[in-house]
């Protein structure tokens, strides 16, 4: 198991689980199965930055992994 | 007014010069709403010289919430008749060409050329892809505001950048609204983002600081959130 530090914003905030900041994951989860292991329905997530930097949700988590997830954001 | 009076507060952070830069310039401002009327505002008092205000919209009373330009006496008034009598008000030096109409492709890439900087501040992102195609084949940079509730984005793209694919997904070139149709959209966010697009606005004017290139500035603001993410 691996810890990250999960951050969900904006309407994606009502999925954040408790222990957010230490969330402890499989060592081989994609942002992926995480979204889905979190009940996100799918088309949800727009952006994932991991340590701030944009990456796919093909990315496979690492111990320690700052991960942010947003939905679409375009209010003008 | 003179020069040296009307801007004596921009000195000497710009230099003369660089105000008279300001005052060479045209910025298009494409949607007049949360963000383009404190766009338009904040660039109008900055002293950009040329302002092209474009929304096909008028004023209802869910606007009064968030965006500066509304007023309960413009109720059903063009919300790019109201910009241009706010910019000339504010700044009668400016030369304002306002166009009170919804654009398409083609119009887009007529209104914009020649341009300095495409501000655009407009509330869906099927548009937004329009915008930044015409800006791309305009060769205009593009700075871009999004809301929703109390977060805001704010990333610049340049013609040869990849742009709103890597924010939204080349799949959402369709999509028509965000997650701002649940949480709507609060003041301060609106003009706290319309604040970022301005200060990208006057740097790449300039050519001066640092700009969100191929970055997004994203600003969450019951946590205090402040972070530069990389697109790429």
């Amino acid at each position: 198991m691996i810890k990250i530090d999960l951050r969900l914003f904006v309407t994606l905030s009502g999925y954040l689980p408790e222990n957010n900041e230490c969330f402890e994951i499989h060592g081989d989860t994609t942002v992926e199965k995480l979204v889905r292991d979190l009940g996100i329905p799918d088309g949800l997530v727009k952006l994932i930055f991991i340590n701030g930097k944009r990456e796919d949700r093909t990315y496979i988590l690492k111990q320690g992994d700052r991960v942010g997830l947003f939905p679409p954001v375009g209010g003008g | 007014m003179e020069f040296k009076d009307r801007y004596d507060r921009n000195f000497n952070t710009f230099s003369p010069e660089e105000q008279k830069k300001l005052g060479a310039s045209t910025v298009a401002i494409i949607g007049l709403g949360g963000l383009g009327g404190g766009v338009c505002e904040m660039l109008a008092r900055v002293g950009i010289g040329r302002l092209i205000l474009v929304d096909g919209d008028v004023f209802e009373a869910s606007n009064l919430n968030r965006q500066v330009l509304s007023e309960e006496r413009l109720m059903g008034v063009p919300k790019a008749e109201a910009a241009r009598d706010r910019v000339r008000a504010v700044n009668s030096g400016i030369e304002v060409i306002h166009r009170i109409e919804f654009l398409d492709e083609k119009t887009l890439y007529e209104t914009i050329k020649g341009s300095d900087v495409v501000m655009d501040c407009l509330d869906s992102i099927d548009t937004r892809f329009k915008l930044q195609d015409a800006a791309k084949k305009a060769g205009v940079p593009l700075v871009s505001g999004a809301i929703a509730g109390v977060t805001g984005q704010v990333t610049t793209i340049f013609p040869e950048d990849k742009g709103y694919a890597l924010i939204y997904g080349e799949k959402s070139r369709k999509q028509g609204k965000g997650v701002e149709t649940k949480t709507g959209n609060i003041a301060y966010c609106a003009l706290f983002t319309a604040a970022l697009q301005s200060s990208e606005c006057v740097k790449i004017i300039l050519n001066r600081g640092d700009i969100l290139r191929n970055k997004l500035l994203i600003a969450e603001l019951w946590t205090n959130l402040f972070e530069v993410m990389d697109l790429v």
